[in-house]
């Protein structure tokens, strides 16, 4: 859209004045928020921001690197679950956090293998045969789920004397920062660009000196990784984990979270994560109904809006900003 | 002895995945589209047969209402979902997330017109009347899905290979634009095969809802139990979906008896995961071809 005269231009974060004002209001209202709103409005955000993480996990494999993957739950059971073993056995939370989304990541590894000779559909069957496989072995093993209470996670103890929800509210709101930034940077690095070509059309990539099984693996890597941290920050947050905290439907709501958003767009990423955590509060009366309108939702934006939430949002900036001209 | 039981009893639920697997390599074939409402829609098919048996319709009018009720959804899903959706050029994976998001609907629907409480089905065949022969137990309910399951393979064997109109579903599969310039209305074939598809979802869920309860779910597992028959069959070939969901019947129902009982459902999903490594076309399917 706009003119970009340097590589070291196109690296920067926000390229205008006035975009800076908007994103530092956008940042204070963000800071400022659990002071002057109702303690729920407070824990709606967090889960928004838990479940960022992994709508942007989710984001880098299906609309940056264009493979489908459905076993998300999976793994945000292990990162949960190794999170939660690992914290048990009273080792630091942070140490335990990275080595739930290392394992997670592992695990994606694994899943990743078969992405280098299958696409697309056999992909998708592939990856959500893995995750149905880790969620039943989970439910199981009493040994790996914690039998039937599930598994009690000590919360952490808030620090400056704040409530626990502001201070988990600060706490989620620093990770998926990290986790924003960390997306930013991927995707404007040449690791982003690798993605977007494997994409596009990965023989081309293969073509042009793209190592596809280096760069493939890295996908499902890092956003299994991403995955991984959600669930042990889910874990953390909830106090507890239990097996059915990551049933099917878990893979499907995050696989919303990136269609309603827009593929390939961070921002979009996390209107997603706002969406899918939204919509069931609002229908918390009629909860049959949360399917219908996830399944509603992303026919519609389908057929009329592909780009997803994101792309209406440029559509609309594009449009002021060239009116009265079309 | 104890092995040729386990057998039996594996083929009977094989039928089932056969017919489930059935219905998605016949959408992939015309389509190239992998059906994630499948399940669901299977389920609607059942449900709206259970509701409409509740209205005091007799059994087998019942079960053929669930089965065009069926046939009708997929039509619905086809001229009002896919059809626009290709009109604006949707790819793959956009088509594959609107068989999704139309799965959703339908699981919504069935949860607020059939409720989550467990229901049983009422049926013509028990599944406590047994019979023997040379050792053999089978009980009725397995033995007629078994045979279901036969007549249902012959009868799209000789729909497919016999008769004009399957002629017409080889062409449009085989290559959709020759067959459209050689006069074939393939929109047509295609609504055709949807619809075919998901009436033999429904009758996999009518013959499986006695066995098991009712409930919204009920056909997940079965659901993604067809998919790994028909990837360990080949997704684009009919007889390897068959071919496949009876062997998965069988090595499933083996690995419970000799392995164990509570990794029996995830031997599946252990089974997609080596044959799309080891040999992704399947058993009886094509090898890929890919040109640059």
């Amino acid at each position: 859209m706009d003119l970009i005269e340097s590589y070291k231009e196109e690296l920067k974060l926000i390229r205008k004045p006035w975009t800076k004002f908007w994103v530092g209001l956008l940042i204070l209202f963000v800071l400022l928020l659990p002071w002057y709103s109702p303690e729920h409005v407070t824990h709606i955000c967090i889960i928004i921001f838990i479940y960022s993480i992994g709508a942007l996990g989710q984001n880098l494999l299906i609309g940056y690197t264009g493979q489908i993957s459905f076993g998300q739950n999976g793994l945000l059971a292990i990162g949960a679950f190794t999170f939660g073993h690992l914290v048990g056995h009273s080792i630091p939370w942070p140490l335990a956090m990275i080595s739930g989304g290392l394992a997670a990541g592992l695990f994606g590894l694994v899943v990743g293998f078969p992405s280098l000779r299958l696409k697309g559909p056999y992909l998708a069957i592939a990856t959500m045969g893995f995750g149905v496989a880790v969620y039943q072995t989970f439910v199981n093993s009493e040994t790996l789920s914690g039998g039937r209470m599930g598994l009690l996670i000590k919360k952490l103890t808030p620090v400056f004397s704040l409530s626990p929800t502001n201070f988990n509210y600060y706490f989620n709101l620093f990770m998926a920062a990290i986790f924003l930034l960390l997306t930013y940077n991927i995707v404007s690095s040449y690791m982003g660009r690798a993605f977007v070509a494997i994409r596009d059309n990965d023989i081309a990539a293969e073509v042009t000196g793209v190592n596809l099984v280096r760069y493939k693996l890295l996908a499902f890597f890092i956003s299994s990784f991403y995955t991984g941290i959600q669930g042990g920050l889910y874990a953390l947050f909830m106090g507890y984990v239990e097996p059915n905290m990551f049933t099917f439907m878990e893979s499907i709501t995050l696989f919303v979270a990136v269609i309603v958003g827009g593929l390939s767009s961070v921002e979009g990423a996390i209107l997603g994560a706002a969406f899918i955590v939204i919509v069931p509060q609002l229908l918390s009366q009629y909860k049959g109904l949360v399917p219908v309108v996830y399944g509603l939702t992303i026919m519609l934006i389908l057929i009329f809006e592909p780009m997803g939430l994101y792309g209406r949002w440029m559509k609309m900036r594009l449009y002021f900003r060239n009116w009265p001209f079309r | 002895m104890r092995i040729l039981q386990y057998t039996v009893t594996g083929l009977a639920s094989g039928s089932i995945y056969a017919l489930v697997a059935l219905g998605l390599s016949l959408i992939y074939r015309s389509n190239r589209i992998l059906n994630f409402g499948h399940g669901d829609m299977a389920t609607a098919g059942t449900f709206f047969a259970f509701i409409v048996a509740g209205l005091g319709i007799p059994l087998m009018g019942s079960f053929g209402l669930g089965l065009l009720f069926g046939f009708g959804i997929a039509l619905l899903f086809y001229f009002c979902a896919l059809v626009p959706a290709q009109r604006r050029n949707a790819n793959q994976l956009g088509q594959i997330i609107l068989t999704l998001g139309f799965g959703l609907i339908l699981q919504g629907g069935i949860i607020y017109f059939g409720g989550t409480e467990p229901k049983t089905f009422p049926f013509f065949l028990s599944d406590s009347k047994t019979y023997k022969t040379g050792g053999l137990i089978i009980d009725q309910l397995s033995l007629g899905t078994l045979l279901i399951g036969l007549l249902a393979s012959l009868f799209f064997y000789l729909l497919i290979q016999k008769t004009k109109i399957g002629l017409a579903m080889r062409a449009t599969s085989e290559n959709l634009t020759a067959a459209q310039t050689l006069g074939i209305p393939t929109r047509r074939i295609l609504a055709l095969s949807w619809g075919l598809a998901s009436a033999l979802g429904v009758l996999a869920g009518l013959f499986l809802a006695p066995a098991l309860l009712l409930d919204p779910f009920f056909m997940l597992e079965p659901f993604l139990k067809g998919f790994a028959a028909a990837i360990l069959g080949g997704l684009n070939s009919l007889p390897g979906a068959i071919v496949g969901g009876l062997i998965l019947g069988v090595a499933e129902s083996l690995a419970g008896a000799y392995i164990s009982v509570a990794f029996k459902n995830t031997f599946a999903f252990l089974v997609i995961i080596l044959v799309l490594l080891v040999r992704p076309e399947g058993l009886l399917g094509e090898e890929f071809k890919e040109r640059v």
